[in-house]
């Protein structure tokens, strides 16, 4: 493999981690205080349907992003009085509300636009077009560093550097502030947090609110960055491997980073190279597609060092009268 | 004292969860300018009206009451399978490789022979989670939606390198051989006198799911590993106090959901296709859930609820045919019932107990 070919599936890897990251640190938000969230991946379907739909319809792909961002809110507005409100069965609530995506966004695409459940491809002011960094094409051709610069680190859309800026900002909010800490809390001693006289109801549907409009950023990222337009379940099992990606990394923003990187670099070298030889093994594109999917497993069980979720994750709460 | 009545927890929520998704799927029809009355005009009469239709929806049920069970059984033991989906794969798989392998004489041996081969693949499938949340307590949710993605990662490396016969593009095995065909209903029923729909794919599977149902009946409520299940399932700390062994309820339960979800394959693989190819399931695993939901995880409940989404699937099929509604349609009824029964149960129980508390008070 040349140093060309690294670069690109490098370039790629960022490419397809960026929604990962978007829906994992989402998703490490809700988890933290205590909700746990199946329903990333529809989330993510919803906004990827509505940023395209609007941003089909107006030509502004601005006003996409913020229509995707609301229908993800909406569907945790929903999750979050199924789970929080209500106390009902947040696996449960968390399926419903990605089956909800799956099947809303074709139906109401058929009604919009008749084109068999996906939206009209997006021309160039509906996406978010690539950001070049300055003096890329004049670095261009300096050897190593040019390429790196110029392929791998200018060029992708606004979305892509937000994702990245995302990570140490989560980090911060969660670890250097008192509302991170109170999240934190409420997630592992709720019963603590309403002592101290914080309202957990208020600090789970913020939460839960901060998940919404990160998936409705990675939504967004899908059908106006990486791709141009809404097709039926575009997500493709996305949010799951976020969710287990949050697992890889065990709750924390930094190591979600790394985890989405691996992920995205597996998507990247399945969707280049199909199978691969390895000193005599072909190793299966399949096993690329499944190996996510492997390794949470394996960190679950516990045999490479324990996964270990926050303590009030999944419980609803009830103040003791 | 019990807050409700048994009848109102039993009958009452549920048909008031199904009414407000009903209620909220008839207005996402009238949203996109179709009109609700005649659409369930068309669904009532495309799937109960001829007996094409009844085969179709019969043929649903079948899968959704397999599917339906294996997630009833484990929330006995109050543990939430989401894997039906990866389990009812894998057990495509096994019923499959019986059928291509085994040189059957007549299709009840057939039968029998795919319906173990399928249990076992199913049961293998669900195992490992179930030994991983015993044994090293990882989430069986987590692990089981991981292993749906494997098995499907499984399924189409074996499909595409492995039992795809010499010059076919799709990945599907080569079609069983005739003494392997399962009996439709019109061929059961056509010797007793009574007419029934030759292109309707409804078979002999729908009585082994009905057996099924009467199996898990038996075991959940007249054994002692069924009370041991149920006990664990209520309270574990009371279940270890009573020397019932949580290692031994989670697998056993585990194992018994996933054969179950696996025996779905007698239906789908051995009836209706005959061969195994990709995506096969169809979702039937996550139809199962709501199915358990709306049928209170009771084997007779999850046979109404499994007829009554095997109408909402004929139905919803018929719907996408005449008008201009998508088919997709039923995934949002699907995910309105999933989210009223399962998850926004207390939105509906909550009000209804002070009614019934307000109504014993004024008895009193």
């Amino acid at each position: 493999m040349d140093f060309l070919t690294l670069i690109q599936v490098l370039d790629s890897t960022v490419r397809l981690a960026t929604p990962l990251l978007l829906a994992c640190l989402a998703g490490l938000f809700s988890e933290r205080a205590g909700i746990f969230d199946i329903g990333l991946e529809g989330k993510m379907l919803a906004s990827a349907f509505f940023s395209a739909a609007v941003a089909a319809v107006t030509g502004d792909v601005w006003l996409g992003l913020l229509a995707g961002i609301a229908a993800s809110l909406v569907l945790s507005g929903l999750h979050g009085l199924a789970s929080i409100t209500f106390r009902g069965n947040q696996l449960i609530s968390g399926l419903a509300v990605t089956m909800l995506a799956q099947g809303f966004t074709v139906v109401i695409a058929q009604r919009w636009f008749q084109q068999g459940g996906r939206t009209p491809s997006l021309m160039t002011e509906g996406r978010f077009g690539p950001i070049t960094f300055p003096f890329a094409e004049a670095i261009a051709e300096v050897p190593v560093i040019g390429p790196i610069y110029a392929e791998l680190l200018s060029g992708h859309s606004i979305l892509v550097y937000l994702a990245f800026a995302a990570v140490p900002a989560s980090w911060w909010l969660l670890y250097r502030t008192r509302f991170g800490l109170r999240l934190r809390a409420v997630g592992e001693n709720p019963e603590a947090v309403d002592t101290a006289g914080i309202s957990v109801v208020g600090l789970r549907f913020a939460a839960v609110g901060i998940c919404g409009v990160l998936c409705g950023l990675a939504g967004a990222y899908l059908a106006t960055s990486l791709q141009a337009g809404f097709v039926k379940d575009m997500t493709a099992g996305r949010g799951y491997i976020a969710l287990a990606a949050l697992i890889f990394a065990k709750w924390r923003p930094w190591h979600a980073m790394g985890a989405c990187l691996l992920f995205g670099l597996l998507q990247a070298v399945a969707l280049r190279f199909q199978n691969i030889e390895l000193g005599g093994i072909t190793i299966p594109v399949q096993m690329m597609d499944a190996l996510p999917y492997i390794l949470t497993v394996v960190i679950l069980a516990g045999f490479v060092g324990k996964a270990i979720p926050p303590k009030a994750g999944g419980e609803p709460y009830v103040k003791e009268r | 004292m019990e807050k409700m009545p048994k009848w109102a927890d039993v009958v009452l929520i549920p048909l008031i969860s199904l009414l407000l998704a009903a209620a909220i799927s008839a207005l996402v029809i009238l949203a996109i300018g179709e009109d609700p009355v005649a659409a369930v005009k068309l669904m009532v009469d495309g799937a109960l009206g001829s007996t094409y239709g009844w085969g179709y929806t019969l043929y649903y049920a079948t899968n959704f009451l397999f599917t339906g069970l294996a997630v009833s059984v484990a929330f006995h033991a109050r543990m939430f399978n989401i894997g039906g989906e990866g389990q009812a794969m894998l057990g495509g798989l096994g019923a499959a490789l019986v059928c291509l392998y085994i040189p059957w004489p007549h299709w009840s041996m057939a039968l029998a022979g795919g319906a173990i081969g399928a249990a076992i693949f199913g049961a293998a499938w669900a195992a490992i989670p179930a030994y991983l949340q015993a044994r090293r307590g990882s989430h069986i949710v987590i692990t089981t939606i991981m292993f749906n993605f494997i098995a499907a990662a499984v399924l189409n490396y074996v499909l595409v390198n492995l039992l795809r016969p010499a010059g076919s593009m799709d990945p599907a095995t080569a079609r069983f051989s005739d003494t392997v065909h399962l009996p439709t209903l019109h061929e059961l029923l056509a010797p007793l006198g009574i007419e029934f729909s030759k292109a309707a794919p409804a078979n002999v599977s729908f009585l082994v799911a009905l057996a099924a149902c009467v199996f898990v009946w038996l075991l959940i409520w007249r054994t002692k590993l069924g009370y041991e299940i149920r006990a664990y399932g209520k309270s574990e700390q009371g279940a270890l106090y009573a020397g019932i062994s949580p290692f031994k309820i989670t697998m056993i339960a585990m194992l018994l959901s996933g054969a179950l979800a696996g025996m779905m394959a007698t239906n789908n693989v051995m009836g209706e296709a005959e061969r195994l190819v990709l995506n096969s399931t169809e979702g039937a695993g996550f139809i199962g859930i709501a199915v358990a939901l709306m049928g209170r995880s009771h084997p007779f409940g999850v046979f109404l609820a499994a007829i009554l989404f095997g109408f909402l699937y004929q139905g919803g099929a018929e719907l996408a045919l005449w008008t201009k509604i998508p088919r997709e349609m039923i995934v949002v009824i699907q995910a309105l019932v999933i989210l009223f029964t399962g998850a926004l149960d207390n939105m509906v129980r909550m009000p209804l107990e002070k009614i019934f508390i307000a109504f014993r008070k004024g008895k009193a």
